[in-house]
């Protein structure tokens, strides 16, 4: 039998087209998640027992890692926004309930509880 | 204008060449050609060695799957003049073997297509005597839009996931599991957990969501897999509740 020829996925086949870059950064986004979350547990566990940590969080350098951060928590909020509408399929009698529809009802929703969260803790 | 198309066409031919090889072909421009009635301009008039596959040239049999410019396309429903005057490179459809110029192996797909039991299993076999199994439009809606692949293997090729990892049970495959587990005639939800759920199943996918993009028929597998994920992660949730009930 002939020779077929195979063709392995180059590492870098994330850059070659726009929508696999940002597939990528949702997933390294989701590090950033998860980093940000050790962060507040560590802060969490030293609350009033180690002044420095308190320090650098009211420094320079963490205010701007946060704005990082939130802008990249929010960028990966909204994709979960946008995937909500593909796992729940709702119908009303026989017509689909608008993709659209169901992806701003939960961004109302994120948001609503957002403000809440940040009423409660800011009040 | 330019009134001539220049295609770029991926060459392969096992017993000649060690390694693939680019040829360019130059075709008179027809506002009213897609790129498969070049190929087949080149095939007739040029070259006669050149191999690809096509049949129905309507965009309902799926053969005529191939790369145009880097996007997996049906060749018969591309058109050359969304492309003109530039170049249109041509290439076999990625992530499956070459066996020869734009002909890929498909063999490994059509083992998996079985693999997840894309037919309807009824709770019980009815006479057939009884008549037909009608079903509501309603009913009908749940599933219609994964019903429509044409096995064109496009949203494979369009897969990182597949590409990375040829196991991987694939977007149209696990898109008709979903398709026959929402038909309200089917009872083979449970019947097909083992391979839906599998390592290399639905949990594989990492929701690059490319596949839905480029399905000409609309099916939607990336879709239907987030949708099975959930289906199933709901069904090992209540087997944790209730070890003795719920679906089998």
């Amino acid at each position: 039998m002939s020779q077929e020829l195979t063709r392995p996925l180059p590492r870098t086949w994330w850059l070659k087209k726009a929508s696999y870059f940002l597939f990528m950064i949702r997933e390294l986004t989701s590090l950033a998640v998860f980093a940000y979350a050790l962060l507040l547990i560590l802060a969490l566990w030293t609350a009033g027992a180690d002044a420095s940590f308190s320090t650098f969080l009211n420094s320079p350098v963490s205010v701007w890692l946060h704005v990082v951060v939130l802008a990249l928590a929010l960028f990966h909020t909204g994709t979960w926004i946008a995937l909500t509408p593909k796992v729940m399929v709702l119908w009303r009698d026989d017509e689909r309930v608008e993709p659209d529809l169901i992806a701003g009802v939960t961004a109302i929703l994120f948001l609503m509880v957002t403000g809440g969260v940040l009423w409660l803790t800011l009040a | 204008m330019s009134d001539q198309t220049v295609l770029e066409v991926h060459r392969y031919l096992p017993d000649e060449d060690a390694e693939p090889r680019f040829q360019s072909y130059e075709v008179t421009y027809k506002e009213k050609w897609v790129v498969l009635d070049a190929m087949n301009h080149i095939k007739a008039e040029i070259d006669p060695t050149l191999s690809f596959r096509w049949s129905c040239r309507m965009g309902i049999c799926g053969s005529c799957g191939m790369m145009v410019n880097g996007e997996p396309k049906l060749t018969c429903e591309t058109f050359i003049r969304d492309y003109h005057p530039d170049t249109i490179k041509v290439e076999p459809l990625t992530h499956f073997p070459v066996v020869r110029d734009l002909v890929i192996n498909m063999e490994d797909f059509m083992e998996k297509l079985p693999s997840v039991s894309p037919w309807l299993i009824p709770a019980e076999d009815e006479p057939l005597e009884d008549g037909e199994h009608q079903q509501t439009p309603a009913q009908v809606a749940q599933y219609q839009r994964f019903s429509m692949c044409i096995n064109c293997m496009l949203c494979y090729s369009a897969c990182p996931v597949y590409g990375l990892d040829s196991k991987f049970t694939g977007p149209a495959a696990l898109a008709l599991a979903q398709r026959y587990n929402l038909d309200s005639r089917d009872d083979g939800h449970g019947h097909r957990a083992d391979a839906v759920t599998a390592h290399e199943g639905i949990w594989e996918s990492t929701y690059v969501g490319e596949c839905t993009q480029v399905c000409p028929k609309g099916v939607d597998p990336a879709g239907a897999i987030q949708m099975l994920k959930l289906s199933y992660a709901l069904d090992w949730a209540k087997s944790l509740v209730m070890p003795r009930g719920g679906r089998t």
